[in-house]
């Protein structure tokens, strides 16, 4: 499976950033993060309406085995959830960077974000 | 710290096992999915790789009073070819391990201590042997152990067993064990297999020489393919064994735990006319009614919402510390969250509702007895 999206760029916590135009930015995390992390059972995203600031906590991301953090890659107003993953986790694990998308924001400022190529170097990854 | 591989780590990798090290070894911690592998194990059956587990034989004229003498239960009273769970416990009472120890003649005993103890549970027998006209040999450098846990494993392993002798094997009990013929490696082999297992299902525990244990691997998969069967690393182990309700050594039990306290009471045979070690503080502990009506005691406890509680967190009741949680997770079988905890013995009725910090936020748990699943029999 190709683990790295070539489009996408990537924060060093493995989010991946979808810019789509001048409209918001998708969020997800990397297959990477999604393998170590084992089987999805639960995540917190952050609400619609709120703020969220790169490099800052806004959500959890919980596996059968442990918890992880979710940071924000880009600071921006969360314009939209995935009811898709609240409901069904386990689609973050099977399709990280389609159907297991997890919020949209309107980005005002992004964070320190890689290409697909810096981040698959990083992570050992192929792209 | 050294790093230890069983005979089984090429079958491992080329599986494409990610790997965890436990107890000093490097060991399976899931193949796939830690999911597909504990759903595998309650429908058809999945295979274990134990063998970082110890192996101590215990042999000699003294073996049955000396293990009434080094473990807390009363080995002496267990039947050839019958099996005890037991705790090895220190002079005040923690515990050291706990451990199966099986018993293959008068005077012949298969130790079984956890891999993180190995090492110190047969050098505490060794020990306790002073006196005794017994040897303690430590095998588990030598000794493979192989699980295979489900409601189909039996069907999986009559398929390696000569037809005359699957009587052998359909008629073991639970908590006993035998030497039948395996078929391995192009010739029959006579292994001590046992009907215990960490799981709650039904199950076999293969013990065999390191040489032998990739081919046995490899002709139970063969065999178990068409059954279902998968290999199932240490993710699952622990999940499985969290629904059983069976405590693990390292979280809910240590030195610091008192069989009382771990609801293993009656693992302790005071009655024995023979002493123990622990056997003093043991009794003192058991008089002052630790874990029934003073300290705390170990309960089940089941989320009412979504998230899980996990080792070390919080357990309160209207805002007071009440105890603190031993393991916990999702609970794959029956959807919720589960956990085991220690918790005041005033709030651990079953049906009181208490809270657990969940990194911050109280979520809302109910006691529950243990366990928290029972197979269909």
């Amino acid at each position: 499976m190709s683990k790295v999206v070539a489009e996408l760029k990537y924060s060093a916590e493995h989010e991946w950033v979808a810019v789509d135009g001048s409209g918001p930015a998708g969020i997800g995390i990397s297959a990477v993060a999604a393998d170590a992390l084992g089987d999805i059972v639960y995540v917190d995203l952050p609400e619609v309406g709120s703020t969220v600031t790169a490099g800052e906590t806004c959500g959890e991301v919980e596996s059968t085995k442990s918890v992880s953090d979710l940071y924000a890659p880009v600071t921006g107003e969360v314009t939209e959830i995935n009811d898709g993953v609240v409901s069904d986790p386990a689609l973050i694990n099977t399709d990280p960077y389609g159907a297991g998308w997890l919020f949209k924001v309107a980005v005002t400022e992004e964070g320190p974000l890689m290409s697909a190529e810096e981040y698959a170097a990083a992570n050992g990854g192929e792209l | 710290m050294t790093e230890n591989y069983t005979a089984l780590y090429e079958q491992h990798k080329k599986a494409g096992a990610s790997f965890t090290d436990f107890g000093g070894w490097q060991m399976p911690l899931k193949y796939n999915s830690e999911l597909a592998e504990h759903h595998a194990v309650r429908t058809a059956a999945g295979l274990f790789d134990l063998s970082h587990m110890g192996e101590v034989w215990v042999t000699g004229p003294q073996a049955a009073a000396f293990l009434d003498y080094a473990l807390a239960g009363k080995l002496s009273a267990v039947a050839v070819g019958k099996a005890k769970y037991s705790l090895i416990c220190d002079a005040d009472g923690g515990i050291i391990d706990d451990l199966i120890t099986y018993r293959r003649a008068d005077d012949r005993y298969l130790v079984v201590p956890n891999a993180g103890n190995a090492a110190v549970v047969a050098a505490a027998l060794r020990d306790r042997a002073a006196g005794f006209d017994v040897v303690v040999e430590d095998a588990s450098a030598e000794t493979s152990l192989i699980a295979m846990q489900g409601p189909k494993a039996q069907a999986i392993l009559l398929e390696l067993v000569p037809a005359d002798q699957h009587a052998l094997v359909t008629e073991l009990k639970y908590y006993a064990a035998v030497e039948a013929g395996v078929a391995v490696n192009g010739s029959v082999q006579d292994l001590l297999i046992a009907r215990t297992g960490y799981t709650g299902e039904d199950g076999f525990e293969i013990y065999i020489p390191n040489v032998d244990a990739p081919a046995l691997w490899e002709a139970l998969l063969a065999a178990g393919e068409e059954h279902g069967l998968i290999p199932a690393g240490l993710a699952a182990r622990d999940s499985l064994r969290l629904e059983a309700g069976m405590p693990l050594y390292g979280n809910e039990l240590s030195r610091h735990v008192n069989a009382y306290a771990a609801g293993l009471g009656p693992v302790v045979s005071l009655a024995k006319e023979s002493d123990f070690v622990g056997k003093e503080a043991l009794a003192a502990i058991k008089a002052a009614g630790v874990g029934s009506t003073v300290g705390q005691k170990l309960v089940g406890l089941k989320g009412t919402g979504r998230r899980a509680a996990r080792a070390h967190y919080p357990v309160l009741q209207d805002g007071t510390l009440v105890g603190e949680v031993t393991s916990g997770q999702p609970s794959p079988t029956l959807g919720y969250p589960v956990a085991m905890a220690y918790v005041a013995v005033e709030h651990s009725a079953p049906g009181t509702v208490l809270d657990i910090d969940l990194r911050g936020k109280p979520e809302r748990f109910e006691v529950v007895e243990l366990p928290f699943y029972k197979r269909n029999k």
